[in-house]
């Protein structure tokens, strides 16, 4: 099938930005999205153009690198990562328009490509337990209720991908944040710093330049993971109480 | 899958007559001295560890932080390093190419961590475990290492707890455990599909804790390109700062290499896009020798290749030939049909006609040798790509009779959808398609017991180095092998090398450095300047096509020397004729390939000679000529019970092969049957 590709195209952080307009043609419905742009790439090499530049890594939904917005949703119209999506979704003849996440806490590096580091120092921040290797007890000295450690599983899910601040009006990390606030805070081993946790990643959250959340949602629909909506409640239960506490 | 009984073959039906020497390979290298790792004590070999951690000299604390410490790659390996040495004291740098540490491709890991813990009561002990793995290898791993492993592996799992991995759990709130590849105990430590993300966030946020407590700074988006060497030591790294461009030279005490295995050497395998064998290329240039390089592991259950434009394959976990059944139609022509329309007398279920009593449970090395054998016949199923069709039936359509297809998505649900998403069928409904891919490579840096390569202050860990795993990985032993290297091995063994430090400061100007750091300029500017007319892309397919074809599941000599005339001409080719466009100051996707493709191209010659000088089967590696009458791999210990440790010589030269004789005491070799 044919495609239109409408891509923004960036040559560094700092210069100007522009759509630019692209026809593909022979793309294939098994392949990947972002197979897709590789093919797009090898067309532009061969004639002497700069390809597009986009992150991805494991190309199998886990690693957390790639992340396009496709026609306005962070990670297209699946629920998966941007690698997982496939043409099958799209139609012979649709334009397709591809951007780097937008919020002023990703700065576009290149292209397709942004700067995520504000999540790493985000975790820096306190997204961690405190132990040092070979300090550990018998592991089956603290039993952890089923249900805590699925809970805690399921939102320990989370691949930093970014798509919760891309989605988001404001631009918020709050399901980023409160996904791994909740992680933690469900099991006992996280419990001791529980307070100084929320109150550290609070507070880089907001230094980095990222948005408040105002119950919107977007991000949660837009999670390839499906992180729910609920992690910011407890996020917030945990503010306070830490604030309580005279963090 | 269930455990395999030890047969010990009195006879030998092998195409080759027994003990006869061969030398395949002669005149495609030079022989070298043995090799010997002088760092494993001697006596019992459940002391050996504890001796060395005794014996190894200890750094005092306020002595570490004068100590530069650096490591390459955040995987499970350099991750657990970073944040250990880190905690520990010493300075550290810490380097990926990904845009976070929590990116590496250990997140992609499904299954599970082994650990001997016994919590199943079942007869486990860290002996058994240690047992397991050596036989895995196919008795081509060291002893010492592998039950030092065996012993570190409880550790982990506390560890990782008390970081909050969250771990599957019973109702009574304590660990659960499952049975996995080729032994008969219940001793992987699982969170869902999800372990090895699990693990490599807990490895992540202990590192990132300690950028915050200031003793590691992390360098993301950053590719080391050469390895400083200066009076025979490893004194640092040239790395290239992938956003700016910038040629960086960091200086240090000593370097680890944690870059991670080989595998896109095939172009196509389950391994990231990214995962690239450079760092551990331009220590081998340097003096590393390499150590098994052919050792590869093919999965058999993969979604199969669709078409030319595949950029990569994706595994789906193993435990679907629990209760999948494996076919292929009996005749060709039904190959193009619709399988639910082909009767059950017209379908050959061929490992359960072959393998009777393993049937569809075969070792991971005999299903995927059985699957390629099918489709060579042209017995294969789904589209074809080149004119073969490369895929084999995974049918579910009786465990979902006899288990009901809830049954059957409480078991698999995440692995179907995946499944679904990638195909765009519903393998509820018709047959999944399945075809082996590489996956890893036990072959790496040679080490000995410290884990300490050829070059005095290179450590290497992880699946970048070849010392644990022998000829074959059992799985859920690599996250354990990393986290071991990374937590509990390589800190105790780095400091009998840095006790010996702070060594003497050395300047960016020092020849050693200069030199280093102008072959990195020199070959980023050569690529740039070349303005040739292949995409880089197109030589890695090429490349892995070599691969693939001659170094991949079944190896002969003729095919082998083919592939090191192809691949030499495509070498030659590459440095002619590539085409890089853009800049070296911005982030240039192009440039950053084909400095790895370049490496991967040296060392697909390796691997084909490494092949062709071990005329014997044994694990991953299978060679024509050395196969039972029924077509089963067949060793010879006789001749090949040694660790291959190349020496590179020099380019066009013939590199040096060192033997380390593999000596067992503790375990008997035996060589494997399924029948």
């Amino acid at each position: 099938m044919k495609v239109t590709l409408k891509i923004w195209r960036q040559p560094d952080a700092q210069a100007q930005g522009a759509m630019r307009t692209y026809e593909l043609d022979g793309v294939s419905t098994d392949m990947s999205f972002l197979e897709m742009l590789d093919v797009l790439n090898e067309d532009l090499i061969a004639k002497g153009e700069d390809p597009v530049a986009f992150d991805s890594d494991c190309r199998e939904g886990i690693c957390g690198m790639c992340g396009l917005m496709i026609n306005g949703q962070a990670h297209g119209p699946e629920v998966t990562t941007t690698c997982q999506l496939h043409m099958r979704s799209f139609k012979d003849g649709d334009e397709i328009v591809i951007e780097p996440w937008r919020a002023d806490a990703f700065p576009v590096v290149k292209d397709l490509v942004v700067d995520r580091g504000a999540f790493d120092r985000m975790i820096q921040a306190g997204g961690f337990i405190s132990v040092n290797t070979g300090s550990a007890p018998e592991a089956h000295s603290v039993p952890v209720p089923r249900d805590d450690a699925i809970r805690a599983f399921n939102v320990a899910t989370c691949i930093g991908c970014g798509a919760c601040v891309a989605a988001c009006p404001n631009g918020s990390a709050s399901l980023f944040m409160g996904a791994k606030i909740t992680h933690l805070g469900e099991l006992p081993q996280g419990q001791p710093e529980r307070d100084s946790r929320v109150v550290g990643m609070v507070s880089q959250h907001d230094a980095e330049g990222f948005g408040g959340c105002t119950n919107i949602g977007e991000c949660t629909a837009a999670c390839p993971k499906e992180i729910p909506l609920d992690v910011i409640s407890q996020l917030n239960r945990d503010l306070q109480t830490a604030l309580r506490h005279g963090h | 899958m269930t455990d395999m009984p030890d047969t010990t073959l009195t006879s030998d039906p092998s195409h080759d007559a027994p003990g006869e020497p061969a030398d395949d390979a002669a005149g495609y290298y030079t022989p070298g001295d043995p090799i010997r790792d002088t760092k494993a004590p001697e006596g019992p070999i459940s002391e050996r560890w504890q001796t060395r951690k005794f014996e190894a000299r200890l750094v005092n604390p306020s002595n570490r932080r004068k100590l530069d410490v650096i490591i390459v790659g955040t995987g499970l390996a350099g991750g657990a390093a970073a944040a250990t040495l880190g905690e520990a004291g010493y300075n550290v740098k810490s380097f990926c190419y990904q845009d976070s540490p929590r990116r590496a491709h250990s997140i992609a890991a499904q299954g599970g961590i082994n650990a001997a813990k016994n919590y199943k009561e079942d007869g486990d002990s860290v002996h058994r475990l240690f047992y397991d793995t050596v036989k895995g290898g196919d008795y081509r791993s060291r002893e010492s290492n592998v039950y030092r492993l065996a012993e570190v592996s409880t550790n982990i799992i506390d560890q990782c707890v008390a970081q909050g991995v969250p771990f599957a759990r019973e109702y009574g709130g304590l660990l659960d455990n499952r049975s996995f590849g080729g032994v008969q105990v219940s001793r992987t430590f699982y969170a869902r599909g999800q372990t090895g993300q699990q693990l490599l966030i807990g490895a992540y946020q202990a590192m990132e804790r300690q950028v915050a407590a200031g003793t590691v700074e992390q360098f993301t988006r950053h590719e080391m390109l050469e390895l400083i060497v200066v009076d025979g030591k490893a004194r640092g790294i040239i790395a290239r700062d992938l956003v700016t461009g910038e040629i960086e030279t960091h200086l240090a005490d000593v370097v680890v290499l944690a870059s991670g295995g080989y595998g896109n050497v095939f172009f196509l395998s389950t391994n990231a896009m990214g995962s690239n064998v450079t760092a551990s290329w331009r220590a081998h240039r340097k003096g590393a020798y390499m150590a098994n390089p052919c050792y590869t592991q093919i999965h058999p259950t993969c979604i199969p290749v669709t078409g030319t434009h595949q950029s990569k394959l994706t595994l789906m976990s193993e435990s679907l030939r629990n209760d999948g059944r494996i076919w292929v139609p009996k005749k060709q022509s039904d190959c193009e049909k619709d399988p639910r329309d082909i009767p059950e007398e017209d379908r050959d279920y061929y490992l359960e006609r072959i393998y009777p009593s393993f049937g569809n449970l075969v070792p991971r090395d005999i299903a995927s040798r059985a699957a390629k054998n099918v489709c060579d016949e042209g017995r294969g199923v789904g589209p074809a790509v080149d004119g073969v069709r490369r895929g084999v039936y995974l049918d579910f359509s009786a465990a979902i009779e006899r288990l009901g297809r809830d049954g059957i998505e409480e078991k698999y649900d995440n692995l179907f959808d995946m499944y679904a998403r990638i195909t765009g069928e519903n393998p509820y409904e018709v047959p999944m398609r399945i075809y082996p891919a590489v996956h890893y490579v036990m072959g790496g840096l040679w080490v000995d017991y410290d884990l300490q390569s050829t070059i005095p202050g290179l450590f290497v860990t992880g699946e970048a180095n070849f010392s644990d795993h022998g000829a074959n990985r059992l799985g859920a032993s690599a996250l354990m092998q990393g986290l071991a290297d990374g937590y509990f091995v390589l800190p105790h063994t780095i400091r009998d090398y840095l006790a010996d430090g702070p060594f003497e400061k050395i300047d960016e100007n020092h020849p050693a450095v200069v030199e280093a750091r102008k072959s990195v300029e020199d070959r980023v500017a050569h690529f740039l300047n070349t303005q040739g007319t292949r995409s880089v892309d197109s030589y890695h397919r090429e490349l892995g096509n070599i691969m693939w074809e001659y170094c991949g599941m079944e190896r002969t000599e003729d095919g082998l020397k083919k592939a090191i005339d192809l691949i030499r001409t495509l070498k030659d080719d590459f440095w002619r004729n590539v085409k890089v466009l853009g800049t070296a100051d911005t982030l240039n996707q192009s440039l950053e390939k084909a400095g790895r493709v370049a490496d991967f191209l040296e060392l697909g010659e390796l691997m084909c000679i490494d092949a062709l000088n071990r005329r014997e089967s044994c694990g991953g590696h299978f060679r024509a000529e050395s196969q039972t009458e029924d077509g089963e791999a067949l060793r010879h210990d006789d001749q090949f019970a040694y660790v291959a440790a190349w020496e590179f010589a020099g380019d066009g030269e013939a590199p040096v092969l060192h033997k380390e004789d593999l000596a067992y005491t503790a375990i008997e070799m035996k060589q494997r049957s399924y029948k």
